[in-house]
């Protein structure tokens, strides 16, 4: 699966967990390496979403290990894996509506004065910087984020993810809600915060932006890994026979899940 | 800084708001403001002038007190999502405890009316409250019981305990230093007490303003204009010190002022003598109870974790709050608090009886909902609860002012609930 030497930045093996009986997620190792985009691709209900929520701490895997810097890494609490630097823009962004943008990009990090209170003006300063760099026209600070359009509220997820010094960041679909310009941007991001030596989780349903971002794809069907590639070796209509079929080609590495 | 609600007037409607939105006053509290204005000039009008008197409005401000506390931390129980039905239950079974401890245990160990009586009455029932709070919480949270279960089966569970203390005698009379606590002429604070204390509040006003500015220029951030500070200012030291003014002119009565002159040491002049009143002990307690559980929840961790929980429970869960302890503590708070009410109105009534705060949830729970507590969770105020207690006993008192038959009262606080639920949420969709 290596594509050069270097110790991946996250390492997961053999990973498993079922609700209900049902295995959401059977066996998948994925590996990640700093400056790397990993594009993770599958039909919805493949255990993508899963199996990125096991990595974040939501979810706790009924089997297999976490390597983080090829170290064992213990990620029972999203709070672990924030601890070690792993962080995760949600699908739904999981934002707190009713609270403005300060105060959603630092919840359960807030800043605080020497007398324990909640340090706003110190938060809203940072916030008017990091938001500056993602989304300059964004003036929206004292409101809710419920008023805000859904890139300002994606800019908003995004420098929750990246205020902290993310090494590895997991995307969730992280264009499905945005127009064309937006989109561009988020690419222009990742491509921008690739360079920057982190490493990106690019979970997405729609191959072609995950083609020109990535690179290297793994597919996910029915909760098996069928098998991971680098772009260069595969074709589209490879990894859509991958994701579709669980078919794997000749320039991938199989695993448990391909037929 | 503003709380973490919605408090700035939309930018649709900027033309009729560009000065409320210069001051940053929340729209909706100044709606509640006049809601109130209209009910009190109503009620004056229709009593023949005896609702806006000192007399009157005193003990309104005493009556509000018990159920505003409480208010204000079902505030933050609804904010989260959840509903407390057990808190008139909590009141009841905390009161009996307290009555109890003071007429029957610690007179056996102080005597009776010792100096440390009401103290360790009050820290009883704080505790007694807080623990049955923190209980009922760790059922909700670490259990998954709906909370609308829990605290329906806490409705009974502790209203049977208020009757199990005594068997259901009324413990009377209380401690003369517990019985402050009430308001009465005992709890009634007087003229210069009540002078220092309004002046004390307008200091803090403007010191507080201005700091606030202070530190947002030094961040840079947009201030509001220099006279919209200086207009929020006055009219919120105006507010005080008219309250100051109205309690302090409503004097003692004649017997009781002469019995307070002669234990004064003081001649009994031949007109009578004119001593206020003041400002009651139990609404100088609904008022701090006021200011730290809004300081608890716009400026602590605790409270932006409450709001946050209650605007997405998935969200707060990921950002890594341990959302679980968080809800056992804004039951724990609910319950300390019903603790603090129940020696109000234990104080009030200068007795302990298990039918006590009988109903209470229900106005607690009516008080925060018309003071802008969403029922769908992640907004409310402590301050438009407060206003939502004052409003339904403004209705309630002007009502017994009128004579107006009990059942007909209930109807007409019922129906006021639903209307101002209504009103409310087609402001909110207005603004949306």
């Amino acid at each position: 699966m290596s594509t050069n030497g270097t110790t991946p930045l996250v390492e997961m093996r053999n990973i498993s967990i079922a609700f209900g009986g049902i295995k959401a997620v059977d066996g998948v190792s994925v590996d990640l390496r700093p400056g790397e985009v990993v594009g993770l691709l599958g039909h919805n209900g493949a255990g993508k979403s899963t199996l990125i929520k096991i990595l974040s701490g939501a979810y706790r895997p009924d089997a297999g290990e976490i390597y983080v810097n090829g170290q064992h890494a213990d990620i029972a609490t999203p709070r672990d894996a924030k601890r070690y630097g792993i962080e995760t823009i949600y699908q739904t962004l999981a934002l707190a509506d009713n609270i403005d943008a300060a105060g959603n990009i630092f919840l359960g990090r807030e800043v605080l004065t020497p007398y324990g209170t909640l340090d706003d003006a110190t938060m809203e300063a940072e916030t008017r910087k990091v938001m500056a760099r993602l989304n300059p026209h964004f003036r929206r600070f004292k409101e809710p984020v419920k008023a805000l359009s859904g890139g300002q509220r994606q800019s908003v997820a995004i420098a929750r993810a990246i205020y902290f010094n993310a090494r590895v960041l997991i995307m969730d679909e992280p264009t499905a809600a945005l127009g064309p310009a937006e989109t561009q941007q988020v690419a222009d991001l990742v491509l921008q915060l690739k360079k920057e030596g982190i490493g990106i989780f690019l979970i997405s349903h729609d191959i072609h932006d995950v083609f020109g971002l990535a690179d290297r794809v793994s597919v996910m069907k029915n909760g098996k890994l069928v098998g991971s590639a680098s772009v260069q070796d595969v074709t589209q209509d490879e990894v859509l026979g991958m994701i579709i079929l669980g078919k794997c080609p000749p320039g991938a590495t199989p695993g448990p899940g391909a037929s | 800084m503003t709380a973490p609600v919605a408090s700035t007037a939309p930018p649709s409607s900027a033309a009729s708001g560009s000065l409320l939105s210069k001051l940053e006053i929340d729209a909706r509290m100044l709606g509640m403001l006049a809601a109130l204005a209209v009910i009190w000039v109503g009620f004056d009008l229709l009593s023949g002038g005896i609702f806006l008197t000192p007399r009157n409005l005193w003990n309104l401000s005493v009556q509000t007190a018990s159920v505003a506390i409480m208010a204000t931390g079902m505030v933050l129980v609804i904010v989260t999502r959840n509903i407390d039905l057990s808190v008139g239950a909590i009141l009841g079974v905390t009161g009996m405890i307290i009555g109890v401890v003071q007429v029957q245990w610690l007179p056996a160990y102080l005597g009776f009316e010792h100096w440390l009586t009401a103290p360790i009455a009050v820290l009883v029932a704080i505790a007694v409250g807080g623990l049955i709070g923190l209980f009922q919480g760790w059922l909700i949270a670490y259990l998954g019981i709906p909370s609308f279960i829990v605290t329906l089966g806490g409705l009974l569970v502790w209203r049977g305990a208020a009757w199990w203390v005594t068997t259901g005698q009324t413990i009377a009379p209380m401690d003369a230093n517990f019985k402050a606590l009430g308001g009465g002429v005992e709890g009634a604070l007087g003229a210069n007490a009540t002078w220092i204390i309004a002046a004390a509040a307008c200091g803090i006003i403007i010191v507080a303003l201005g700091l606030s500015r202070r530190r947002r220029l030094s961040f840079g951030f947009p201030v509001r204009p220099g006279w919209a500070d200086a207009v929020i200012a006055a009219f919120a030291c105006g507010a005080v010190l008219g309250t100051a003014w109205i309690f302090n002119a409503y004097p003692l009565p004649a017997r009781t002022a002469r019995r307070w002159a002669e234990a004064n040491g003081i001649a009994w002049p031949e007109g009578g003598l004119f001593i206020s009143h003041g400002i009651a002990l139990p609404v100088v307690i609904a008022v701090l109870v006021g200011l730290v559980m809004t300081f608890i929840a716009t400026r602590r961790r605790f409270g932006r974790y409450v709001f946050a929980i209650g605007g997405n429970p998935e969200a707060a869960e990921l950002s890594g709050i341990n959302t679980r302890w968080t809800l056992m503590k804004v039951f724990g708070l609910m319950g300390l608090l019903c603790g603090i009410s129940a020696c109000i109105s234990t104080a009030r009534l200068n007795a302990a009886t298990n039918a006590a705060g009988s109903l209470d949830e229900l106005y607690v729970i009516a008080s925060a909902v018309i003071g802008g507590t969403s029922l769908a969770g992640g907004i409310g105020t402590i301050a438009g609860a407060m206003l939502g207690a004052l409003v339904m006993q403004s209705l309630q008192s002007g009502m017994v002012l009128l004579g107006v038959d009990t059942p007909l009262q209930n109807i007409v606080v019922g129906a006021v609930l639903v209307l101002a639920v209504w009103v409310d949420s087609l402001y909110r969709r207005r603004i949306k």
